[in-house]
């Protein structure tokens, strides 16, 4: 028996070992180098690059851009989820299945079928195409899901018996749901905007097609970052890209603390 | 009760339409452009050389990637479950989710910025005549990079759930370690396995920035589906950009069946809904 324990422990490394070493060959190592080239030059290189005009100007569109879908998402997010838990209809599991289809859609696609009903020959008539309002379009066609999904089951979890008791006290529903369902709510619905935000400043394939990517006007910073590569400026692309990177990680971390917190509440 | 019936009506109203909007129009304007001028153009699209050479090095991109990552998944999921370091497991999770959070475009530059001409490896690579930018294998790396995630994240919480008790049965009535894997914990993890499949294969096919900085675009060479997509559009062929992004609709329908078939199964205890989205759950 100690044999075959320490030959399975000897495995057990084994698999570890290569799980990193795969990691570090696909993820690390390309990572560590943008961050290295974002700093070639020194902190002033990286700090000229990442304050020139033009990345400024992308970087505080796609900040601006995000906010905003996510502040809609928020709350269009919810009225979804709370049609899809609480309403009855037909055709409802339909409606459940297709909020996942913004994920599986390829990013370049839905650019292209948004730019065909809200560009040049809109069949709506609505014609924002190469304007900054087709970026927000893009993104919240892409970001949809997050926070549908992060309400979804807290809100099916949620005990009723605190709105029928405040609804046969008199409260109003509107009432009921600002004191009672939305604190309960608060972090589902926070968390999924965290993650609408992560995702909203990283976004390209959707923007590329429909915001015509005019500098100073319509380019996002992933757009940016493309145009920098393609004119040949690594050392630009890497240091907004750096800004990005660091920008998702504390999104992703405020998500990860608010998504613990939301599961708390509901336990 | 009638102004809450109401209300009601009003609610249900405002959701859909905002779906109708923002999802189901669109993509039914997919349809509609594809066969507009009827099928001759369709079948001329999807048989043109550059769809047909599109779609083969999608597959390809798709075969390494899914495969590559399902093992690496399901292997580092065993590691940090059964047997977690004593150091360092913070940053194996930070990077396993660092592609879900970085934009696709920087995962292209950081590609180039280590396999390309003037990159860390460029000029070893250039001397042994390998060529990975603007070319196969650099496609292949960037579908597996923005992929990696998904399997790993969703067989970690199969494999909290079901323990280790049928493996150490197995293992004391003198199983080897292989039998007990293929035999015991392959099966009990199979539906997570999948469901972490489908999205990986999901986002695989679909995968669009990063490619589009590592590919070069050579029509009929390094060209892969979204990218022939876009490349259609902007030569102002419509049918062929809606008939590939047809094609690649078609395959995301396909995916969300399975992911409503396997969802269920991985979390047996919540049958209602799903408890979150693909997305955001591999994000976690």
């Amino acid at each position: 028996m100690p044999a075959r324990a320490g030959r399975s422990r000897r495995a057990g490394g084994l698999v570890l070992g290569l799980s990193t070493a795969y990691l570090t060959l696909i993820v690390l190592i390309p990572i560590a180098a943008v961050v290295a080239s974002s700093f070639e030059g020194g902190l002033s290189a990286f700090w000229d690059e990442v304050t020139s005009p033009s990345a400024v100007a992308a970087l505080e569109l796609t900040f601006v851009a995000s906010l905003l879908v996510v502040l809609v998402n928020a709350v269009t997010g919810t009225l979804i989820a709370w049609v899809l838990v609480r309403d009855d209809f037909r055709g409802k599991s339909v409606v459940n299945a297709i909020i996942d289809l913004p994920f599986a859609l390829p990013t370049v696609v839905a650019g292209l079928t948004l730019l065909a009903v809200y560009g040049p020959k809109s069949p709506l008539g609505v014609d924002v195409a190469y304007s900054r309002a087709a970026i927000v379009v893009a993104l919240l066609f892409v970001t949809l899901p997050f926070v549908v999904r992060a309400v979804q089951p807290v809100l099916l979890e949620l005990d009723r018996e605190m709105e029928e008791a405040a609804a046969s006290l008199g409260s109003r529903p509107v009432t009921t749901f600002r004191r009672i369902i939305l604190p309960n709510l608060l972090p589902a619905i926070l968390s999924g905007a965290a993650l609408s935000f992560g995702k909203a400043v990283g976004e390209f394939g959707s923007v590329v097609l429909i915001s015509g990517n005019i500098p100073f006007d319509t380019e996002v910073a992933s757009v940016h970052i493309f145009k920098s590569i393609e004119g040949d400026n690594p050392a630009g692309a890497a240091a907004v890209s750096v800004v990005l990177l660091v920008l998702s990680f504390a999104v992703l971390a405020v998500a990860d603390v608010l998504e613990r917190r939301s599961r708390r509440h509901d336990a | 009760m009638r102004s809450a019936s109401g209300s009601r009506y009003t609610l249900r109203t405002m959701a859909l339409g905002y779906l109708a909007l923002l999802l189901v129009l669109p993509c039914s304007m997919i349809v509609y452009y594809t066969f507009k001028d009827g099928l001759g153009p369709v079948w001329e699209a999807l048989t043109d050389p550059a769809f047909v050479s599109a779609l083969r090095l999608t597959l390809i991109a798709v075969g390494i990637a899914v495969p590559a990552n399902t093992i690496f998944g399901v292997m580092c999921a065993m590691a940090l479950v059964r047997r977690p370091p004593k150091h360092g497991t913070w940053l194996i999770n930070s990077m396993i989710g660092l592609p879900l959070a970085l934009s696709p475009v920087v995962v292209g530059l950081a590609l180039i910025l280590v396999y390309g001409q003037n990159g860390w490896f460029g000029g070893w690579l250039t001397e042994n005549g390998i060529e990975i930018i603007f070319s196969t294998p650099g496609i292949v790396l960037a579908t597996i990079f923005v992929t990696l995630p998904f399997v790993v994240r969703e067989v970690i919480p199969v494999l909290r759930e079901v323990g280790t008790d049928q493996d150490e049965a197995a293992w004391t009535l003198g199983a080897s370690r292989a039998q007990t894997f293929w035999r015991i914990t392959l099966p009990a993890i199979r539906w997570g396995v999948a469901y972490g499949v489908v999205l990986t294969t999901a986002r695989a096919l679909g995968e669009y920035g990063a490619v589009a900085v590592v590919s070069g675009r050579l029509a009929g060479k390094t060209e892969t589906l979204t990218l022939h997509v876009d490349e259609a559009y902007l030569r102002l062929d419509e049918v062929a950009a809606y008939t590939t992004s047809l094609v690649l609709a078609l395959l995301a329908v396909l995916t969300l069946v399975a992911m409503n078939v396997f969802k269920p199964r991985t979390h047996k205890e919540v049958a209602d809904v799903d408890r979150s989205p693909p997305g955001h759950e591999a994000l976690r």
